[in-house]
């Protein structure tokens, strides 16, 4: 196209503009007061993972309350900050950013509108009146699985397949070690992590790749923190006589039978919390940390995996848990010391 | 000499009464202003070989592409067998059982020969019935005419003999009765070309008729049995080869095109500018191109370069050009070696100045503004701006100086260099090396597809810039160009320089020397 | 009517109507892919313009995006013109992002005005090494100038995550991305939006380029190499030597890109800034046809796009960010790859009246 055609075509574009600007699209709609809203990350709503338990738990609070919210999904950098800021102008409260990626920005926007409230899951680095942080134990739910997995294994030795290599991450893996170790301090555990780019989120190829790879150096049960990548990981598991363990959502029912279970990572209870608290007055800034204690991470069971975890491993697991909420028990933190003390 | 008459009685055709295999009558095509072909009218007849000769541009391709319906004739006939046939795509003409075998080949590299052979003769949805039928047809095929080949070999291991012969069997297993072969030979050894040449005997004697393009004139000579020599989009001759010789041919084929009326003082020539010995230059296939070349230009003289082309004149201009690094022997322009430099911006800083052949190719660059092209080569002239800077109004000031010098038209130097016509080219490009003062100018086919204006204009140009003491290299197919501009006359074969003459000598023996044959060798290297 | 020969339209049908024609059919066709989803048409087209053109912030937003899109547009024009498909601004935008990072986090006692130009000048550099590399590959060692780019966004993009991981991001902190820069900045024009000065740099850019080309002796080289490369050997050009220094002004060019970014947007280094406008900037060269006034105009034309989608799948959440993707590819594919596509139907239409 040559530069007078884009010329022309750009001054019909802009008269178009103006034109519509009377008309009125359905952008300049205020929404009732105390609409929630809620900021997705680039993953997508239906990522299977942690942005689809952000959806569930705002879907779960909608069908309660009959209350719609606002929802935007990220394709770039600059839009977080968009979108928080175009809520935010048009009354929604509370907004919810999903992922720490987004800390940047709501800290900045949440800032200049101090009357919002503002929410944030999986980081805990704003302090402002108006914010909420709330913040997952990935490690005590990771530390549980792993000792399923430990009991669960007859090789003695079991897999992790990570997405993109962020702390995040390597604090699921550092949970899941310390689990397997303090069952079976002999057993082997096999880390890998997809890529280095947000693909690796979404490459249920690489995933099931890698957990080929894994079963073919031994291992028979392997766990997976890798969003829409974890699809292939538990696939591969099922086709490969193997067993999978699902993350943040129940997955057990994606391959009945085949994965002996998923770390539950409770999102959509987050997100009802803040949306719930909103309503009623009782919305706290500050951060929350929710542990095994506040049944905010765990692991799921249910009719597929019932014939997988015996009473003993139950018993296993729940011992652990006791003694985790009680404090005797302490599951290693990578992100303090962004070390993990087993491997 | 010229003859459009049917072809005589023939040895091997089935009968005297026969009608000719293919006939065109009165063929003519332009391209924009270039006429590629003048009312050609010939005729072929069945079961012979035809050789069609000229030099690059002479229009031969155009004709052969017009006869297997790659082009539409803008006037003119083609009778199939007697027949008037309209041939408007190469699906016509194969259902006319006209094939092509053509200069590059048209094979796809990683099918078998097999799968090569029933390309677009499929047949069908399902090519297992075809491939079955071509193997027993090509299996005849090469039994009838010693086309070997394995049909199951891959067509892109195989060397280029046998890849050429996959593109003849293509052709006959969709039913050729003609086939045509655009320069057979230019990428085989002599003995592949050995082995080609009895294998097109065979098909002839087998009833088949084949007409072969070329501008190798021993080629013709070996085996053809009727030649028509092209010159300049027409046909000037039509005979038989045993009726003819090679310097014959070269005679016709270069011969007197266009009567130049320039008049040419006495040269006085000066010091030796150029000095070139023993240079040889190989190819990347080990192949020398350039032989031993020796030869001097002195201050005030044409020296002009003789022979058919593809005989190392080209490469000879691009290794003074430094576009090219010498093999062996040496370059010295005012007694500086500068065969090694290879640099032509250097050499150009030193003083030759570079008419190129192909000047759509090289000597100008088609989608740049005339005032772009016209500095090309010069762009670093330090008089054109800065370090950095080009000053566009010094750039259009010496273009629109050039234009004016040399009267070229359209004077719009923000016109683009394709728009001009091949005079007009050609007289920017001379305009640009011949005004920066240079002490040697090479040319390469200065009047080649320029119209009748620039015809007279450039040639005059060249002489004034002899009589004002360059030295100048020129290089031409055209005979009478070469002789009317030139004070002495080297003629090349096959990379060697055969001789010098002055430029008084006859055509004939120049003709001779340029089919490669010593006067001493006389009196004809005719066909075996 | 004037007698004119076949193909030769009036003047004013080329330059507006046939623009006009391809706009229209584009948003007719978007249209009916938002009718098939259920929403008005009419609707979605007015909020996708009031998006972006409506407001200060839209106007503001687009102009941000455009100016990512002009850097990057300009980096694949100018190796277009040497004959070069650069696919690899995007890892030349974001390998920049590391010398604009470095300068911001690691030049705080100089005083702001020098560590800021160093920085702009790194980013340059980083990027023009990202695209000398590949440059030298395609000139010394004969590796596809287009292989070697992808294969060097995958490089950026490894590089980028093991270094922000391990090198710039605070310990203890859960986002991948370094401490914020507070030294250095490019001044916000229009707070809160992400516009900065960098769009006058952009400009810049642009004049910079169609002087480089058009004005200088390089530029003629890389014309030459491009257009024709043996003539351009004729005239004595050594065209390694140009597709050398062609493939490090252009990755320089995308390298600004991440000036923008890290500097004016951003102020700290985080992953996969670039976002896919290295990608964007090939549509853009090849609408601007590889001018720069084509790639500015053309990179507006990705902004408006880009700010009125966001503003679209805002305002309709049943127009999700794929359907937008969608709508922009048919506008990229009417207005760009088939910008001639109704010329025959108009030309019969204009002629038509002369052979009756």
């Amino acid at each position: 196209m040559n530069k007078r055609t884009l010329l022309v075509a750009l001054a019909a574009l802009a008269a178009a503009g103006y034109y519509f600007y009377g008309s009125g699209g359905g952008s300049s709609d205020k929404p009732a007061p105390g609409t929630p809203a809620v900021v997705f990350d680039t993953g997508g709503k239906f990522d299977k993972s942690f942005n689809e338990g952000i959806y569930n738990g705002a879907e779960k609070f909608k069908t309660e309350t009959s209350q719609a919210y606002g929802e935007f999904e990220i394709t770039n950098e600059a839009q977080r900050e968009q979108a928080l800021r175009n809520f935010a102008d048009k009354g929604y409260s509370p907004i919810i950013a999903a992922g720490f990626a987004q800390a940047a920005a709501l800290g900045k926007v949440a800032a200049e509108y101090p009357n919002i409230k503002f929410a944030i899951i999986d980081d805990s680095s704003i302090t402002l009146p108006n914010v909420q942080s709330i913040v997952f134990k990935e490690e005590e739910g990771s530390y549980l699985v792993g000792l399923l997995a430990a009991m669960a294994s007859k090789t003695g030795k079991v897999g992790f397949v990570g997405g993109m290599d962020i702390p995040l991450i390597r604090k699921f893996a550092c949970g899941y070690v310390q689990g397997v170790k303090a069952t079976n301090p002999a057993a082997t555990v096999f880390q890998n992590m997809t890529g280095d780019t947000g693909a690796a989120w979404n490459d249920p190829v690489k995933g099931g790749e890698l957990t080929k790879a894994q079963i073919a150096q031994g291992a028979d049960v392997i766990y997976h923190a890798a969003g829409g990548t974890g699809v292939g990981v538990l696939q591969a598991a099922a086709d490969n006589g193997a067993l999978g363990i699902g993350v943040d959502s129940n997955q057990n029912g994606l391959h009945p039978g085949k994965v002996l279970t998923s770390m539950l990572k409770r999102v959509d209870v987050a997100v009802y919390n803040v949306m719930k608290s909103a309503k009623d007055g009782s919305f706290k800034a500050g951060t929350t940390s929710l542990g095994l204690a506040q049944d905010g991470v765990g692991y799921a069971m249910d009719d597929n995996n019932k014939a997988l975890v015996s009473p003993p491993m139950i018993a296993a697991a729940d011992a652990a848990k006791a003694a985790i909420v009680a404090g005797t028990l302490q599951v290693h933190d990578y992100m303090t010391d962004e070390k993990c003390p087993v491997q | 000499m010229v003859s459009d008459r049917p072809a005589r009685q023939d040895r091997s055709a089935p009968g005297a009464s026969a009608p000719p295999a293919v006939e065109l009558i009165g063929i003519d095509k332009r391209f924009g202003p270039v006429h590629a072909n003048r009312h050609v009218s010939l005729a072929i007849a069945k079961g012979s070989i035809h050789g069609i000769i000229g030099e690059n541009g002479a229009g031969k391709s155009t004709l052969m592409s017009i006869l297997f319906g790659f082009y539409a004739a803008d006037a003119g006939e083609i009778r199939v067998n007697g027949r008037k046939v309209d041939i408007t795509s190469s699906g016509d003409a194969i259902a006319q059982g006209i094939g092509m075998v053509h200069q590059h080949f048209m094979l796809v590299e990683p099918f078998t020969v097999l799968e090569n052979v029933v390309l677009g003769a499929e047949g069908g949805a399902l090519i297992g019935p075809a491939l079955a039928r071509a193997r027993g047809v090509l299996e005849r095929l090469a039994r009838d005419y010693e086309l070997d080949v394995d049909p199951d070999a891959i067509v892109g291991t195989l060397p280029v003999g046998l890849q050429q012969r996959v593109e003849i069997l293509k052709a006959l297993f969709k039913g050729a009765d003609v086939l045509i072969l655009d320069e057979p030979t230019g990428v085989l050894t002599p003995n592949e070309a050995d082995h080609l040449f009895h294998i097109l005997r065979g098909l002839r004697d087998q009833g088949k008729t084949v007409i072969i393009i070329t501008h190798k004139l021993n080629e013709i000579m070996e085996v053809t049995d009727r030649v028509s020599v092209m010159r300049r989009g027409e046909l000037v001759a039509t005979v038989d080869t045993r009726d003819t010789s090679a310097a014959a041919l070269a005679e016709l084929m270069v011969g007197r095109s266009v009567l130049l009326e320039v008049e040419k003082g006495e040269g006085k020539p000066g010091a030796v500018v150029l000095a070139v010995e023993k240079l040889t230059w190989r190819d990347s296939k080990n192949v020398a191109r350039v032989k031993d070349v020796s030869f001097a230009v002195r201050a005030g003289e044409i020296v002009g370069i003789a022979g058919v082309s593809g005989n190392g004149q080209s490469e000879l201009l691009d290794l003074i050009a430094g576009l090219k690094r010498p093999s062996a022997g040496t370059i010295r322009l005012d007694g500086q070696e500068i065969g090694h430099l290879a640099d032509p911006a250097r050499l150009r800083d030193l003083g030759v100045a570079h008419v190129p052949e192909d000047r759509q190719a090289r000597g100008l660059i088609m989608p740049f503004e005339e005032c772009e092209s016209a500095i090309l080569g010069w762009h670093d002239d330090p008089a054109l701006g800065s370090a950095l800077w080009l000053d566009r109004g010094k750039v259009e000031g010496r273009a629109a100086a050039d234009m004016a010098a040399f009267d070229v038209r359209p004077q719009d130097c923000h016109l683009k260099s394709a728009k001009f016509s091949g005079g007009n080219q050609q007289k920017i490009v001379l305009a640009r090396e011949i005004g920066r003062d240079p002490k040697l100018l090479i040319v390469g086919q200065p009047t080649r597809g320029v119209d009748v204006g620039a015809i007279e204009f450039i040639p005059r140009r060249l002489l004034e810039l002899r009589d004002q003491g360059k030295a100048i290299l020129l290089v031409s197919v055209e005979l009478d160009e070469i002789r009317s501009l030139s004070d002495r006359i080297l003629v090349m074969f096959a990379g060697e320089v055969m001789g010098e003459r002055p430029p008084e000598t006859d055509e004939r023996e120049l003709g001779l020397l340029m089919a490669g044959v010593q006067p001493g060798d006389r009196p004809e290297a005719t066909a075996s | 009517m004037m007698k004119k020969v076949h193909g030769e339209l009036p003047h004013w049908v080329d330059t507006a109507l046939i623009p006009a024609v391809n706009l229209v059919v584009a948003l007719l066709v978007a249209g009916l892919v938002v009718l098939i989803i259920g929403e008005n048409p009419l609707e979605a087209l007015g909020i996708l313009l009031k998006g972006a053109l409506g407001s200060v912030r839209g106007w503001s937003y687009m102009l941000y995006y455009a100016t990512n899109f002009t850097f990057t547009g300009l980096a694949v024009a100018v190796a277009f013109h040497a004959g070069l498909f650069n696919i690899g601004g995007e890892g030349q935008a974001y390998v920049a992002g590391l010398g604009a990072a470095l300068a911001g986090l690691g030049l705080e006692f100089l005083p702001w005005p020098i560590a800021l130009l160093i920085g702009i000048m790194a980013a340059m550099a980083f990027g023009a090494l990202w695209g000398f590399i590949p440059g030298y590959l395609q000139a010394r060692r004969g590796s596809h100038i287009v292989i070697t780019t992808i294969m060097f966004n995958f490089i950026a993009a490894s590089l980028m995550v093991y270094l922000i991981n391990n090198w710039f991001r605070p310990a203890g902190r859960m986002a991948v991305e370094s401490r914020e820069i507070t030294h250095i900045s490019l001044v916000n024009l229009l707070p809160p939006s992400p516009l900065n000065a960098a769009v006058f740099l952009a400009g810049l850019a642009a004049w910079f380029t169609w002087y480089l080309l058009w004005r200088t002796r390089l530029g003629y080289e890389i014309r030459a190499v491009g257009a024709n490369p043996e003539a351009a050997v004729y005239a004595g050009i050594k065209p390694q030597r140009v597709i050398m220094i062609t493939m490090a002004i252009s990755g320089a060019l995308a390298g600004l890109m991440a000036v923008n970014e890290v500097l004016g947007v951003h102020h700290r280094l985080i992953l996969e800034f670039a976002g896919g406008a290295g990608f964007v900037g090939i549509a853009v060269a090849l609408m601007g046809r590889s001018h720069p006034v084509g790639v500015v105009l053309a990179a507006l034309l990705f902004g408006l796009l880009y700010q009125g989608g966001a503003e679209l799948s805002f305002a309709k959440p049943a127009i999700t960010r794929d359907m937008i993707v969608v709508i922009q590819g048919l506008v990229i594919l009417f207005m760009g790859a088939l910008e001639q596509a109704f010329r025959p139907v108009l030309a019969a239409f204009f002629f038509a009246p002369e052979k009756a």
